[in-house]
């Protein structure tokens, strides 16, 4: 009874209006690439102040997850993802746009957020202190085999083109090492210069390697950016429903993946989309389509990214650790306001934070409508545009969003740098996913190795710290599942063809 | 360290009542650059500075930030900014002595202006609730007896945590192993999941994660008002008294009035009852330097920090 009071407080007027401007506005700043969920969040906590708590709060939740969705936008449309968590958004989500289901992929990115927020909130309302647990379980060890993970995700991924794939991945590792270490302090890399101290930013080498090549090549070639759909307009959303429904367990388990790399600080929405995402192409029955635009593909990365949201909330409210970026801001603003998080929180502050969460399913919700009426009008403006007018803009966006960044013009430099030697490894096959996902992992890896080698050392007991540990040895066995997964299909496919043949010999 | 008191000092107050016929500073909204990225304590300190300096002067402080290379990228760039007092900078101690003593990072610590250091957030031994630790000596005791067996989390390598390590383990004599973390989150993280024994981190820790964690020792002069039970270093008879310090800075071309006016209006702002209450609430310790005072602060800053890099071993020279 007290739930539906709490619900019905999320359903006032003022609370409603909120939930509905912070989705449209999450929107459309996380559609435009360079401008991130953190900066929006940022920008906008002032307002929140004059607020009651569980107002700003909801306000806050919503121009977050708006944004984590709205990232797709991009990804679909121009093949440059928007945030960091729809990087694997572009691997089907891009292809589906060339070859005329832009509309479709943009509907099915929106039921799949939707999805994947609702059951990120649900985690949140129901089971959250248990669940936080799972972030303290995760420790340096843990990070470093996750990291490796990732890692050999890539080179599944990059199938056909593994090696390319690990090279990529490699040269996204060297770009992360640039700059001060973290652990131990020495500066790498930096040939002398102050301006690489603060390494490679993670969203500044995202629109180089991503939106560079784009503009260069839709320069280059005559043809039209996509093609139109020869269903005409329309959300196409009866075709999209029936996708998801014949992808439910995959939009399950994605939106659970992204729920628990949600809740380790540290592991963001574009691990789980990419985690989602290959347990996705190893589960279906057609694999191969996967890269080609596979609808499965779109609501794997989709869901699970905005189910980070209620997943990264866990250990922020729980344990007051945030669990991503703009939780760490959130937070700022809760202490501001005057609430202590912590495990009491949901007892002591209950009204404001089972308010907050209500508010934040609300959101959620909102995106549906308001995330179709404006995928399909960024859908009709993106081929209705033409390319002498859509590439200056793009142009300007990049240099504008990794500006932004740090309000920092090296980080342009940055940016345009490495989107010419983006464009021009793309030439030779390098896709820019292994690069950034590399740059991404980089550092999560070295600081897991380096933390855990520190601690085995002082307890002597490093092969214990490494290998003695069962959350550990998890993730070692999928890693090796993953990296040794073509080599025993094939294997285990050429014996059955051997053991048909030999039937048929009898 | 005896001249910084807890509450307000009467003379400040004073002469903040005399600043307030001053000039019309400032005249316009005034852009408040963080060289971190948001969330941190720099920022919540902005954050609730920024609702008082629009009360007192009818203008807006707009928060910016400008993070990386740990504030080093926005330090080398302040003194290329307008300096009409209208562009202002957080400062951070230990950062801004101890980045350009390790190498090149754009700046040097003298080409810095801080008109004013608002509080600091006093180092401190943070265990998990379970621990096996219930004092300061107990855990003295056992790194004694197992040297470099005790594990502290903290944020980042040569950095205030670090530093602080460093510090309590030639101060105490013993030997323990510090773990850099990215951050303070990462860090207290490691500390609630029995990653680590033990973290040095800051009161706030404590202030913000309640029962979970048990604060040993902190580095002030007197018990902090909200923690009355936790003792300082120096009872435990480890003379550390200090932490990360916070205040802001201006352009080197800002006039010598205005930064006077910068340095009275925050003054003003640290001075109030509210602002107080606030930082006690969140372990902060609150100081009061002006801009008069301010380099005769950081010469003694410079001192105790240059003195235990050296002997760390992270100076370039």
């Amino acid at each position: 009874m007290e739930m539906l009071g709490y619900f019905l407080q999320a359903l006032t007027p003022l609370n409603f209006a909120l939930a509905v401007a912070g989705v449209v506005l999450g929107t459309v700043i996380g559609a435009l690439p360079g401008l991130s969920a953190t900066m929006a969040v940022a920008v906008l906590v002032p307002f929140t102040f004059g607020m009651d708590p569980a107002s700003g709060l909801i306000a806050l939740g919503a121009i977050y997850t708006g944004a984590i969705y709205g990232g797709a936008f991009a990804a679909i449309l121009v093949n440059t993802p928007g945030t960091p968590s729809s990087i694997a958004t572009t691997f089907d989500g891009f292809p589906m746009a060339r070859r005329g289901d832009g509309n479709l992929a943009v509907t099915l990115a929106t039921l799949a957020s939707v999805t994947g927020g609702v059951v990120g909130g649900l985690f949140l309302l129901l089971v959250s202190p248990p669940l936080a647990t799972v972030a303290l379980a995760f420790g340096p060890p843990e990070y470093f085999w996750l990291a490796v993970f990732g890692l050999t995700l890539i080179s599944a991924l990059s199938v056909g083109n593994m090696l390319k794939g690990l090279i990529g991945a490699c040269f996204g590792l060297f770009l992360a090492m640039m700059g001060v270490a973290v652990v131990g302090g020495d500066t790498r890399f930096t040939l002398g210069s102050h301006l690489l101290l603060g390494g490679v930013d993670v969203i500044a080498a995202l629109i180089g390697l991503y939106c560079i090549p784009v503009i260069i090549d839709l320069v280059a070639t005559p043809d039209p950016h996509l093609k139109v759909s020869p269903q005409g307009g329309g959300f196409r959303l009866a075709e999209a429903l029936r996708l998801c429904w014949r992808g439910k367990w995959n939009l399950m388990r994605s939106s659970v993946v992204g729920t628990v790399v949600g809740i380790l600080p540290g592991a963001g929405g574009s691990i789980a989309s990419l985690v989602a995402y290959s347990e996705a192409r190893r589960s279906s029955r057609h694999p191969q389509e996967f890269g080609k635009g596979a609808p499965d593909g779109v609501l794997a990365t989709e869901s699970a990214n905005n189910a980070t949201v209620g997943g990264g909330f866990i250990p922020t409210l729980v344990l007051g650790i945030p669990g991503t970026p703009p939780d760490a801001v959130i937070l700022g603003a809760l202490l501001v306001q005057g609430i202590r998080t912590g495990p009491t929180l949901f007892t002591a502050q209950g009204p404001i934070v089972y308010t907050f969460i209500f508010g934040l399913l609300i959101a959620t919700v909102l995106m549906l409508p308001t995330g179709l009426l404006l995928g399909r009008y960024a859908y009709k403006s993106i081929i209705a545009i033409p390319k002498a007018v859509l590439v200056p803009t793009v142009a300007m966006l990049t240099v504008v969003g990794s500006y932004a960044v740090h309000n920092n013009s090296d980080d342009v430099i940055v940016m345009f740098v490495l989107g010419v030697v983006g464009w021009v490894l793309n030439r030779f096959g390098f896709a820019p996913s292994p690069i950034v996902l590399g740059l991404i992992l980089g550092p999560i890896a070295e600081q897991g190795f380096v933390q855990s080698w520190l601690i085995g050392n002082a307890q002597g007991n490093l092969a214990g710290m490494f290998f003695g540990r069962p959350i550990s040895l998890a993730i070692v066995a999928l890693s090796v599942l993953t990296l040794f997964y073509p080599i025993l299909a094939e294997l285990w496919r050429s014996r059955t063809a051997r053991r048909l043949e030999a039937r048929d010999a009898k | 360290m005896h001249r910084f008191s807890t509450v307000p000092m009467l003379f400040a107050a004073a002469l903040a009542l005399t600043a307030g016929s001053a000039a019309a500073y400032p005249d316009k909204d005034v852009n408040y650059i963080i060289p971190f990225n948001p969330g941190g304590e720099s920022d919540i300190a902005a954050r609730l500075q920024q609702p008082l300096f629009n009360e007192l002067t009818g203008k807006q402080l707009i928060v910016k930030y400008q993070a990386g290379a740990g504030g080093a990228q926005a330090w080398s760039q302040l003194n290329n900014m307008e300096g009409d007092g209208h562009t202002i900078m957080g400062m951070n101690l230990p950062h801004i002595i101890l980045q350009p003593m390790q190498q090149d990072v754009g700046y040097k610590t003298e080409d810095l202006v801080p008109v004013y250091y608002f509080h600091y957030t006093p180092d401190a031994i943070l265990v998990p609730a379970d621990s096996q630790f219930q004092t300061i000596q107990d855990l003295v005791d056992y790194a004694k007896q197992n040297p470099g067996m005790v594990t502290f989390s903290g944020s980042g390598s040569n950095s205030a945590n670090h530093l602080a390590q460093q510090r309590f383990d030639e101060l105490a004599g013993v030997t323990t192993t510090y773990i850099p973390f990215g951050g303070t989150g990462p860090s207290v993280t490691a500390l609630l999941g029995n990653q680590v024994m033990a973290s040095m981190g800051y009161s706030t820790v404590a202030a913000n994660q309640g029962d979970q964690v048990r604060m040993l020792a902190v580095a002030t002069d007197e018990r902090l008002p909200n923690f009355p039970d936790v003792p300082t270093f120096r009872e435990a008879g480890i003379d550390m008294v200090g932490g990360a310090y916070r205040g802001v800075g201006v352009p080197k071309s800002t006039p010598e009035e205005v930064r006077q006016e910068v340095s009275d209006v925050f003054q003003r702002i640290n001075n109030d009852p509210r602002m107080v209450q606030q930082m006690e609430d969140g372990a902060f310790v609150v100081i009061d330097v002006p801009y008069g005072e301010v380099d005769a602060f950081m010469a003694e800053r410079a001192a105790e920090i240059g003195g235990i890099a050296q002997r760390m071993g992270i100076t370039q020279n």
